[in-house]
């Protein structure tokens, strides 16, 4: 009977100070099964898979591994039970190469045994299908190679039990695809793997089961052949929610921006944007789709003045009303930019990183684009304890107090506070790099409404996303950027996924002009 | 493999209540006082109670002892409350040993130099302003460094250190009185010209109450102004800080003119104010000791009064007790040692909590 579990975790308990992140919560892995772990951000998911890894001991609860009971205290027990997991961030040196990486932590003496190590990868990737370079750097990776590293560096440690940290999050589609062709030939070896994800298409597709977690608590489980989308949101977010993203017609939409021959190199002089030229209009949401990497940062961060252009690019701002003189915006830096009274908005793909700072509570991240505002060389007090308050209340932004630092918020109420407090600034124009990357969907939809109001308010709306479905529901344009170059605009009202995929990937005028 | 639960569990606490996280350190310091008594009996075979009297005594055993006590607390606090805005802003500042002394060789080049020309209220004013601007260059080299070419100011600031102690040293070769003595002496020993008056009738009273001032006016300065709030930023977050517009090589370099300055003027305080004379050991360590205060602290200068006044107890204390009961400097050393460690050790109870494996859970396990 036991045997016939890989993993059984049995009313597993973990707190940490007033907060339950899992709440006796029960999960079961056969073996040779791809189980998905589902659930809303903050809902326990990856608190429950560090417990199994040995990152996070629980309070209480009982662990079996293949029907004997364990304690796993540390990330070396969970590897001697054959128990590999792949994080969000991966854990790799950047200066090695990857056979170096999988050496790494082994046992065994000084020198390393670089032909037998390569041989044994080569193996392993043989066997499962991965395209791993054994000599490559890490450094010369893409996401998507490193990602492979870690699953072949579990493998390579024995591991049975594979646990898979949202590893699409970083993937484009065709990646996925490899991906889910590698777990499938993982689950055929008889490996028992588990997925954490929110994405309901991915459960359905790549899983055998999936086990629901909602605020921590076990839901419920089941196999997928006899879920739906409908079946699991409601499990997963407790209610139906709406799967349709409003969107309305443009009303009169003015040109804001205009983006001519912007290009754009890093300190190592390697081209990030080519020769962009782009209109930004009033009024309506434009997204850029791309494969991460490909220029959207840097777009994003040239208008907002944090980001040097080649000279011979030009962002020319157009202010609101009748007609006023069209404004050049690089070259003046975010300070100059607001001192001109020009409204931008930006809320950066890294958010604690970036947009707040992570120390200081809500109403301290209220002033971090107004403090400067006044003679008095004192920061204003009321002021940002009163925008906070709004926020929270508005938002719903779940935390203990306004006094609470940000860093200690969840990651959909960090965007809460971040999306409000830009959006209180009454911008022209809003800028938004992966605004719901990582969000659950409650939240997400929270986001894709405020984006619309403001679009309703007149204002110029970019949204950076990754997540086509979105940007072809939510978009009124679609800007697709392939290696830096601007490769088309579309419709988002009548594009579809598969065109937008493809131009993502292909540069149309690769051979032509 | 283990098959057990750890028997030692640690969990970062959710924040304590103030007056809780006061009791921990309490307990600590008085947990510190029994165990240097058990150590202090042990090895000396001495009555631990009356040990710690004459520590009290040594540091407070007559006005005069008191005075000499919060002379040299203020100095001490004086450079934690330079040193807090450059930590606020992680800009680790270990060169307060030198930006003090700079300001030292200021005051007292005014003092040789002025003292027959200008009046007392005038040798002050721009010793001051000497010291000030000395300190504050010691501490704007490295950071324009840093803000120019990112290099590593904990380095940069320590080797400007050095720099200072061998212009100290050649300055006091020059103004070595009387010859051959190898020290400068005390300057204006007749005249007393461009020392720090006594105020109502306590010759360190002005000492105290200058750095007082300036206690309040950096905890002000900090958690009140835009330039503190922008320090704050630019500590957590170089990358959000350009996002919010503000220039962080301005900051860093603005923040570290103001860092020097203070701890230039605590090289005025000790010179006008303390020793009237200048050498290598003005500074005396001070500058390092300071950072424990500093940090201690965690960069709040009201906190800052009370562990430098602790750290200038613990050390008037030590010598007191080396004298009477003609123990060696260790011994002494040892207490002291001691109390920092409980002390240090406390904040790390006030962080974690400590769990121990309960045998009540083992025995429902089995029963499961």
């Amino acid at each position: 009977m036991a045997e016939e579990f890989a993993v059984r975790m049995v009313n597993v308990t973990k707190t940490f100070g007033h907060v339950t992140a899992n709440d006796k919560v029960y999960l079961e892995l056969r073996k040779g099964e791809i189980l998905s772990l589902l659930g809303e951000n903050g809902s326990g998911k990856t608190t429950l898979m560090n417990m199994l890894s040995g990152i996070y001991f629980p309070d209480s609860g009982q662990i079996y591994i293949n029907g004997r009971e364990v304690t796993i205290a540390s990330p070396h027990d969970a590897y001697e039970l054959g128990i590999g997991m792949v994080h969000q961030h991966f854990k790799l040196v950047d200066v090695l190469t990857a056979a170096e990486n999988i050496a790494l932590g082994l046992p065994g003496g000084v020198m390393v045994d670089r032909k037998a190590i390569a041989a044994k990868v080569r193996q392993i990737c043989d066997r499962y299908g991965f395209d791993v370079d054994p000599d490559k750097k890490i450094y010369d990776m893409s996401v998507s190679e490193k990602q492979t590293l870690e699953i072949v560096k579990t493998l390579y440690r024995g591991a049975e039990i594979l646990i898979l940290d949202e590893p699409t999050a970083v993937l484009t589609p065709q990646e996925t695809e490899k991906l889910f062709a590698v777990m499938r030939n993982m689950r055929d070896d008889g490996k028992s793997i588990i997925i954490i994800t929110h994405k309901l298409n991915e459960v359905l597709e790549i899983s055998d089961r999936v086990t629901v977690l909602r605020k921590g608590e076990y839901i419920g489980d089941m196999d997928t052949a006899k879920a739906d989308v409908r079946a699991l949101t409601d499990m997963m977010v407790g209610r139906t929610v709406t799967l349709n993203i409003q969107r309305d017609e443009p009303a009169s939409p003015q040109r804001r921006l205009e983006i001519r021959n912007l290009t754009v190199r890093d300190k190592d002089g390697v081209t990030r944007l080519d020769d962009i030229n782009l209109d930004v209009y009033a009024g309506e949401i434009l997204g850029v789709a791309g494969i991460s990497g490909c220029g959207q940062k840097e777009l994003l961060e040239a208008i907002a003045g944090l980001q040097p252009a080649v000279s011979g690019s030009s962002i020319k701002y157009r202010p609101t009303g009748p007609e006023g003189p069209a404004e050049e915006l690089l070259g003046l830096g975010p300070r100059a930019v607001s001192d001109r009274g020009i409204r931008l908005a930006f809320v950066p793909e890294d958010r604690l990183g970036m947009g707040l700072v992570a120390s200081m509570n809500i109403a301290g991240n209220m002033m971090l684009k107004e403090y400067r505002s006044g003679k008095s060389p004192l920061v204003e007090r009321r002021r940002p304890y009163d925008m906070a308050r709004d926020i929270v209340r508005e938002l719903e932004v779940v935390t203990p107090s306004i006094e609470t630092p940000v860093r200690q918020l969840s990651g959909g109420n960090v965007q809460k506070v971040l999306v409000g407090r830009e959006i209180a600034l009454h911008p022209t124009v809003l800028m938004s790099a992966y605004a719901v990357r990582g969000l659950d969907i409650n939240t997400s939809y929270t986001i894709y409404r405020l984006l619309n109001e403001q679009k309703k308010a007149g204002v110029a709306v970019i949204y950076v996303g990754e997540d086509l479905d979105v940007l072809l529901q939510l978009c009124d344009r679609i800007a697709v950027l392939c290696g830096g170059r601007l490769n088309d605009i579309v419709d988002g009202r009548t594009a579809t996924k598969e065109q937008v995929g493809y131009l993502m990937t292909n540069f149309r005028r690769e051979a032509g002009a | 493999m283990t098959n057990h639960e750890p028997l030692i569990h640690i969990a970062r606490r959710d924040g304590l209540v103030w007056w809780r996280a006061w009791c921990i350190r309490l307990a600590a310091a008085v947990l510190a006082l029994l165990v240097s008594a058990l150590f202090i009996y042990s090895i000396t075979k001495l009555n631990p109670v009356k040990v710690y009297a004459a520590m009290w005594e040594g540091a407070f055993g007559s006005p005069r002892r008191a005075w000499v006590t919060a002379r040299d607390a203020s100095i001490l606090l004086c450079i934690g409350v330079g040193l807090a805005p450059a930590f606020m802003m992680r800009f680790w500042n270990v060169g307060a040993e030198g930006q003090m002394l700079m300001g030292g060789c200021a005051t007292a080049a005014v003092l040789i130099y002025g003292g027959g020309a200008l009046s007392t209220f005038q040798l002050l004013l721009v010793s001051t302003v000497a010291s000030v601007a000395a300190g504050a260059l010691w501490g704007v080299i490295p950071a324009l460094f840093k803000a120019r070419w990112n290099t590593n100011e904990t380095l940069f600031t320590l080797m400007m250190n050095y720099i200072a102690i061998q212009i100290t040293c050649f300055l006091v070769a020059l103004w070595e009185n009387p010859k051959g003595s190898n020290s400068v002496g005390v300057i204006n020993q007749q005249t007393q010209a461009g020392w720090l008056p006594a105020l109502f009738g306590k010759q360190y009273l002005l000492n105290v109450v200058i750095v007082l001032v300036l206690t309040v006016a950096m905890y002000l300065y900090l958690k009140y102004t835009k330039h503190g709030y922008e320090i704050s930023v630019v500590g957590e977050s170089e990358n959000t800080a350009r996002y919010a517009g503000i220039s962080v090589k301005r900051v860093i370099v603005r923040t570290m003119a103001l860092s020097g300055a203070v701890c230039g003027l605590s090289g005025f305080i000790a010179v006008a104010g303390a020793s009237h004379t200048i050498s290598t050991s003005t500074a005396g360590g001070r500058g390092f000791t300071a950072i424990i205060v500093a940090w201690m602290a965690k960069f709040n200068t009201f906190v800052m009064v009370l562990i430098a006044l602790l750290l200038v107890f613990l050390e008037k204390g030590a010598v007191q007790i080396a004298s009477q009961f003609h123990l060696n400097d260790y011994a002494s050393d040892v207490v002291t040692g001691i109390i920092l460690f409980f002390l240090l050790g406390s904040e790390f109870f006030i962080q974690y909590t400590v769990r121990f494996r309960s045998h009540g859970r083992n025995n429902e396990e089995v029963q499961a």
